[in-house]
């Protein structure tokens, strides 16, 4: 019989030695710099503003850029202070977040999907940004919100308003503040019902992408449960600049309603072509022919000039609003820039003040606590009355404008005027709601 | 019926814009032989002078107006023009609704000047190499004036109307019997593009300037060696080439307002317009330009989609294939342009 070379005892004491040796590392890594991407470990903080310098959006972008430096500005103690001072949530103190001085660095999306991705690849990778930001399209949008997870940041999304960005193509890393394509037909329906009555034909004319799919879906759905009748919808290129072959077959359709589905420089111009075609003189089935633009923004509107005066639209916020949250933003950006901001803008900088706001309630950088945060999280003050980021898609629900493009504009700025503030309760739907399936939000990713 | 007229009326002014810019290309390389792939960028350009002499006119003067008040509260900077202060209200009313016309006379000049500097500054040290190099420098040169005019500008589309007289719908349909009603200002485009490719081909044809710049286009090294400075006169016609194109913009303006791009949308289609055309044959740009518009038009009409769905987005390319495939030389090709 052979004797052992183990003795219990030794067993034991190696036992206990390993155990401690295998403890320590990861007593360390959980307060260790290594714990999550991009933790900043020194005394400032980096936020990476990916938006459109150039290409068709770069006036959204500069704007979206704007607000970003008042943010940064306001969160780091300087200016006036501007929505921190109305926001319900009184963590934010003026001295950065979590004490650390907040930077930036920006990128260029150039409004296309690969370059977004690279250039938010950069800000993580290279420049250590701990959360990205921004956006003026949903296709680019859905595209860094992806990387972003993969990454283990935080993605807030900028200008994005397709259903899909927290619907098939939700991300458990990724939230939207602005509003979408169904809100739009849910806060639209009533009031169009009200203007033109329940016995309309409408056609529509849609942006042959992600944004302008769910947007003619939306919108057809929310007129087709007034009574309305959808004649024809019609897939524009997006490349298209000269809409009039596809205006000219709705003179003989038989529709007595408009419905562009389109943002941006193709909405520009489709607008400007129906009216040039004289379709709001027109008389069909004994009614005044229509227009309606679901998806509004001024910067766009100031390009089609007059075309929108009495143009029905709805837009997530409008610098003319009377609540104090508005009042103060817009007296921040405007001091500070000598015009009021769009609404591109407003969304970016409540987002920056949303995730900084989260990082000082969690106590922490790391994204799934800042998720944590941000799920379920109910707030006022930023200009969009309460609000609510639903836990289950990371959607803001808050009250939707209804607009109309002015009869009477007093400057260059006062394109439109708020028709109706459709309560949230109106435009809210279930987390599994057809229009929005598909997809899965997953859990958070740290990087770790 | 109405449909078919409504779709080649509208083809007949989308053609009228290739049209403009395809004979400019095609005046181009016929005369010095260069791909110009900045000529989109000179339709952008006149568009944008549109723009500016809108501006100008408008140019005002601010009044604080203790009344009314602005969007941050303070006391309303009211701008008057100018132009309204000088010639009164009504007057100077009219001038500013007429800018895009008035423009015409600002681009012209305008533009002869920027083909003179583009080709004596950049284009003529290309003559004599590859047109891949050609090619590459004028695309070059349309990148940069497009960032330019961002530059000033700004990138969003910016309105600028036609003039209130012009800006409503006519019933063509009464010609035929019927009631078709078009935009007015597109009726004038079309007929602005033939008066401009009237005057083009009647210069051409009927002046002792233009029958020497056809010899030259003919056979360039035998009239040089008349005694004839033939390249000065190929310079002539780039500025010429550069004003048809600058007018072309400036009269494009109401339809779709402009910005810094414009001059892209429209330059892969007008390559295809004269390649369809024919390399070098003006009669045959024009034809094409024509042509493609009204087959895009028909292209767009939903019981076309319907049956060949996107049919719209390649039609023209996929009449480009055909017609190369039977007619190697486009519609109209003459036999040794780019075959050496």
């Amino acid at each position: 019989m052979s004797k052992s070379a183990f003795s219990r005892r030794g067993v034991l004491k190696s036992g206990a030695l390993a155990g401690t040796g295998l403890a320590l590392p990861t007593i360390f890594t959980a307060s260790s710099a290594a714990a999550f991407t991009n933790n900043p470990t020194g005394s400032s903080v980096t936020l990476g503003f990916n938006v459109p310098q150039t290409g068709p959006y770069a006036d959204e972008g500069a704007d979206e850029l704007r607000a970003y430096q008042l943010a940064v500005e306001h969160l780091n103690g300087g200016g006036d202070g501007g929505m921190m001072n109305t926001f319900s949530s009184k963590e934010l103190q003026g001295n950065g977040i979590l004490g650390k001085e907040v930077k930036f660095v920006t990128g260029d999306t150039q409004t296309k999907s690969d370059a977004a991705r690279a250039s938010a690849k950069s800000m993580i990778e290279k420049d250590g940004a701990v959360m990205i930001t921004g956006g003026s399209s949903s296709g680019v949008a859905i595209a860094v919100q992806g990387l972003c997870q993969e990454a283990g940041v935080i993605f807030m999304a900028g200008l994005t308003h397709s259903n899909d960005t927290t619907g098939k193509d939700k991300k458990a890393n990724g939230f939207r503040h602005f509003f979408n394509g169904y809100m739009s037909g849910a806060a639209l329906a009533p009031v169009l019902k009200n203007l033109y009555g329940t016995d309309r034909n409408a056609y529509h004319l849609t942006a042959d992408y992600t944004w302008g799919w769910t947007q003619e879906e939306s919108i057809a759905a929310a007129t087709e449960a007034l009574g309305w009748n959808t004649v024809e919808k019609v897939r524009t290129p997006l490349a298209a600049t000269d809409f009039s072959s596809y205006i000219a077959p709705v003179l003989n359709s038989g529709a007595d309603v408009l419905v562009l589905n389109h943002y941006g420089g193709n909405m520009v111009n489709s607008l400007t072509n129906a009216v040039q075609f004289g379709l709001r003189e027109k008389v069909v089935n004994g009614k005044n022919f229509e227009i309606v633009v679901p998806l509004y923004s001024r910067l766009m509107a100031k390009g089609a000039g007059a075309n929108v005066k009495g143009i029905h639209g709805s837009t997530n916020w409008h610098w003319s609003l009377q609540d104090e949250g508005s009042q103060a933003f817009v007296r921040s950006f405007g001091t500070k820039y000598g015009f009021p901001p769009s609404q591109a803008a407003h969304t970016v900088y409540c987002q920056t003040l949303l995730y900084a706001d989260a990082v000082q309630r969690a106590g922490s950088f790391n994204p799934c606590a800042v998720v944590e945060a941000l799920e379920d999280y109910e707030f006022d003050g930023l200009g969009n009355g309460k609000t609510l980021y639903r836990g289950e898609d990371h959607q803001c629900f808050k009250d939707v404008l209804v607009v109309r493009g002015k009869e009477n504009p007093t400057s260059e700025f006062d394109l439109l005027e708020v028709v109706e503030v459709t309560p949230a309760a109106q435009v809210t739907y279930p987390a599994d709601h057809p229009m929005f399936a598909g997809g899965a939000l997953g859990s958070c990713n740290s990087g770790a | 019926m109405d449909a078919i007229l409504l779709q080649i009326l509208n083809g007949l002014d989308k053609g009228s814009a290739y049209a403009l810019i395809a004979l400019g290309l095609t005046l181009i390389f016929g005369t010095l032989g260069v791909v110009n792939f900045a000529h989109g960028a000179l339709f952008m350009i006149g568009a944008f002078c549109a723009v500016t002499v809108q501006r100008i006119l408008n140019l005002s003067y601010e009044v604080v107006d203790e009344t009314q008040k602005d969007f941050l509260g303070n006391p309303l900077k009211v701008k008057t023009s100018y132009v309204e202060s000088w010639f009164g209200p009504e007057m100077g009313g009219a001038i500013i609704d007429w800018a895009v016309p008035i423009a015409i006379l600002f681009a012209i000049p305008i533009m002869i000047l920027i083909g003179f500097v583009m080709e004596r500054g950049l284009i003529k040290h290309f003559y004599k190499r590859e047109h891949a190099d050609q090619i590459l420098v004028t695309f070059g040169l349309a990148i940069v004036l497009q960032e330019v005019i961002k530059y000033f500008y700004g990138a969003n589309p910016i309105q600028t109307a036609s003039p209130e007289a012009l800006s409503g719908v006519a019933n063509v349909g009464a010609l035929f019997g019927t009631e078709i009603f078009y935009p007015v200002w597109r009726i004038v485009y079309f007929f602005f593009s033939v008066v401009i490719i009237g005057g083009i081909f009647s210069f051409l044809q009927f002046t002792t300037f233009g029958m020497v710049v056809r010899a030259g286009m003919a056979d360039r090294e035998t009239v040089g060696l008349l005694g004839i400075n033939i390249d000065r006169r190929f310079t002539i016609m780039f500025g010429i080439a550069a004003a048809v194109a600058g007018l072309a913009g400036v009269m494009y303006t109401p339809i779709n307002s402009p910005n810094y791009h414009m001059g892209m949308d429209f330059l892969v289609l007008s390559f295809v317009v004269v390649v369809v055309g024919g390399m070098g044959s003006l009669p045959g740009a024009v034809l094409a330009g024509f042509m493609l518009g009204i087959l895009e038009a028909f292209a767009s009409m939903n019981e076309i989609k319907s049956i060949l769905p996107g049919i719209d987005q390649i039609i023209i390319y996929v009449v480009a294939i055909i017609i190369l495939l039977t007619r190697p030389r486009g519609l109209m090709g003459r036999k040794g342009v780019m075959e050496e």
